[in-house]
């Protein structure tokens, strides 16, 4: 192996240096492999002008894409983990959360308010894949919980995007019992008759998908994600056998009848504003 | 049943074995061997007690797996009568991890929902491991919701290495499933009474949890995830579970003081295994004494009561 890097790595270096672009201002896409602008990415919705891969996108610029400009107002941002088991793997558990708070920015793995969508008030929640893994633990159980409620008692839609690896093994079964927390909230805004949107981002797997995300009235889920409970490598391990093309990706989950779109990040916000024009209208 | 052990059930079952010749031998040539028969099952006794009294988490997790442990059938055979399985989710299959049907309990008519692992190779095959598929879950739910039409308290019985992961499992929606449950738990009007008898796997397990009350056996576990799959993420290293068990705080004490349990139901000296019939007394007892309590609550305020708890479950701080 060690000559076939050593050949390789010279090129690439020629390849940049041919294109004579400052480093930080470009990546390579994750998909096609090839060289996009920074600025280009983000402008372009983080999907690759290229292919139209979706790349990862961080909770406020989520936010920033479907809430119209300047009417966010963030809820519950003091809520901050605890470590009730004192855990510690390789690390300690405080020291990963002083880091990730560090290089997000945010307390925890989701950024909950509210603001307007094309018009409509709702409360809005996003997953920050960046903290954790979007792993949750009480707090995002606990923040989502407390839009889920806001949303039932000022009739409010409710929208959630999920992406984070499932519940976080680090705050142990109270992790697990956030799926059951949130969920039993979602019955209570049924009940309220206020519809829920469950958007699903890259991924969406373990405790999320087996708690609110897969409980929207509408379910949508960005092309190419990752959806699914088990993780793609748990499941190989188990059969010993390779797993399909495709497999647990957001075309697949719409061919099986668990989602019911796939929707481009680009028309993300114009789906969701005429669903709710349309659950909200009153005359016929 | 008898005949499996673990490595640290070793010096009780040689005192066993000793008491055992002893017996044999006085009965045999008629010596008296009574007082010290008598000695060895005191220090056999004390033996139990100290050993189970200083368990690590991951000695624990190996009782709550242990291949003699009580299985759900066997807690409905020796606590119930008249039981009659129902099959079938009405929408694909029959998964035989997770069982149910009607019994009697006592004075009740009451619907038992249990996981069930197999004792021998070819029932474990049959059963999966006790790793439901979509099926059981949404067979629960038909149940649950059975129970719930004709006023009937609703028990479960959770023992599961956790969700299937497998191809179908995913392609007929296991995530949707469990999340159904815990969403639809959350509206039946009959009491839910969860009792963890063995592993409380993950969302697998949580998947028939959400109950008014939620028990565990002494030497039951609870667990977000497998010690076995939390040292192969976190640490890397699949041999690190006894570290991993240590972490994940998933034995029942620590459970009750993280509030996610109501009561934990003591097992006979040496583990539910050395004793079914006497576990299978106890429980019975308990969940009597739960009945009655939760019978006298309105359907509403059974609702309710459930909702508050698990509103309440984690631990943060807001400044
Ligand atoms: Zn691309």
């Amino acid at each position: 192996m060690a000559w076939f890097l050593r050949s390789k790595t010279p090129k690439e270096k020629l390849k940049v240096k041919k294109l004579n672009i400052p480093e930080g201002l470009w990546l390579k896409c994750d998909s096609c492999k090839e060289i996009i602008y920074k600025t280009e990415l983000d402008k372009n919705y983080r999907v690759c002008p290229k292919c139209n891969h979706h790349h990862r996108m961080n909770a406020s610029h989520r936010i920033s894409l479907l809430i119209d400009n300047g009417s966010f107002v963030g809820m519950d941002s003091r809520i901050t983990p605890q470590d009730p088991l004192r855990f510690r793997d390789t690390k300690r558990y405080k020291d990963r959360l002083r880091t990730y708070t560090k290089k997000t920015g945010i307390s925890d793995a989701v950024i909950c308010g509210e603001g307007m969508l094309n018009g409509h008030k709702v409360q809005i929640c996003a997953m920050e894949f960046g903290f954790m893994g979007g792993s949750m633990g009480s707090v995002v159980g606990e923040k989502i919980t407390r839009a889920i409620e806001r949303a039932a008692s000022e009739k409010t839609p409710l929208i959630v995007i999920s992406c984070s690896g499932g519940a976080r093994m680090q705050e142990g079964i109270l992790s697990l019992m956030q799926m059951a927390k949130t969920s039993v909230a979602l019955a209570q805004l049924s009940e309220a008759k206020v519809p829920y949107i469950s958007v699903l981002a890259d991924p969406a797997t373990g405790g999320v998908t087996a708690s609110f995300a897969m409980l929207g009235d509408v379910i949508i889920a960005e092309p190419n994600a990752l959806v699914g409970f088990a993780g793609p490598r748990v499941i190989e391990q188990t059969i010993k056998q390779k797993l399909p093309d495709g497999f647990q990706r957001a075309e697949f989950l719409l061919e099986h009848g668990m989602i019911d779109m796939v929707v481009h990040r680009k028309e993300l916000k114009n789906t969701i504003g005429k669903l709710l024009d349309l659950l909200e209208r009153t005359k016929t | 049943m008898a005949g499996q052990y673990l490595d640290f059930e070793e010096p009780i079952i040689e005192l066993e074995k000793k008491i055992a010749e002893l017996k044999a031998v006085s009965k045999n040539n008629g010596v008296d061997f009574s007082g010290e028969i008598r000695r060895l099952h005191k220090k056999a006794n004390r033996l139990r007690h100290s050993l189970l009294s200083r368990l690590t988490r991951w000695q624990r997790t190996q009782l709550a797996r242990h291949p003699s442990r009580p299985f759900a059938f066997d807690y409905i055979n020796m606590m119930t009568k008249d039981f009659i399985e129902l099959h079938g989710d009405r929408h694909f299959g029959d998964c035989h991890s997770i069982i149910g049907g009607v019994a009697r309990l006592e004075d009740w008519s009451v619907f038992i929902i249990g996981q069930q692992k197999g004792r021998d190779i070819k029932e474990k095959m049959f059963r999966n491991f006790g790793m439901p598929q979509p099926e059981g879950y949404r067979k629960a739910l038909r149940l649950m919701k059975f129970a719930e039409k004709f006023g009937k308290p609703i028990i479960t019985l959770i023992d599961t290495p956790g969700a299937y992961p497998g191809i179908d499992a995913e392609e007929r929606g296991q995530a949707e499933a469990i999340a159904r449950n815990l969403y639809e738990m959350a509206n039946i009007s009959v009491p839910i009474i969860v009792v963890v008898i063995g592993e409380g796997g993950s969302g697998g397990a949580l998947a028939v949890g959400v109950g008014n009350r939620v028990l565990m056996l002494e030497n039951s576990v609870y667990s977000v995830i497998s010690p076995e799959g939390c040292a192969t993420i976190l640490w890397e290293d699949c041999k690190k579970v006894e570290e991993a068990a240590e972490a994940l705080c998933l034995a029942a004490d620590d459970l009750l003081k993280l509030g996610v349990i109501d009561e934990i139901i003591k097992e006979p000296l040496g583990g539910a295994h050395r004793n079914p019939e006497a576990t299978a007394g106890i429980l019975r007892r308990v969940l009597r004494r739960h009945l009655q309590e939760l019978t006298l609550l309105s359907p509403d305020d059974l609702i309710q009561q459930r909702r508050e708890k698990f509103r309440e479950m984690g631990t943060f701080t807001e400044r």
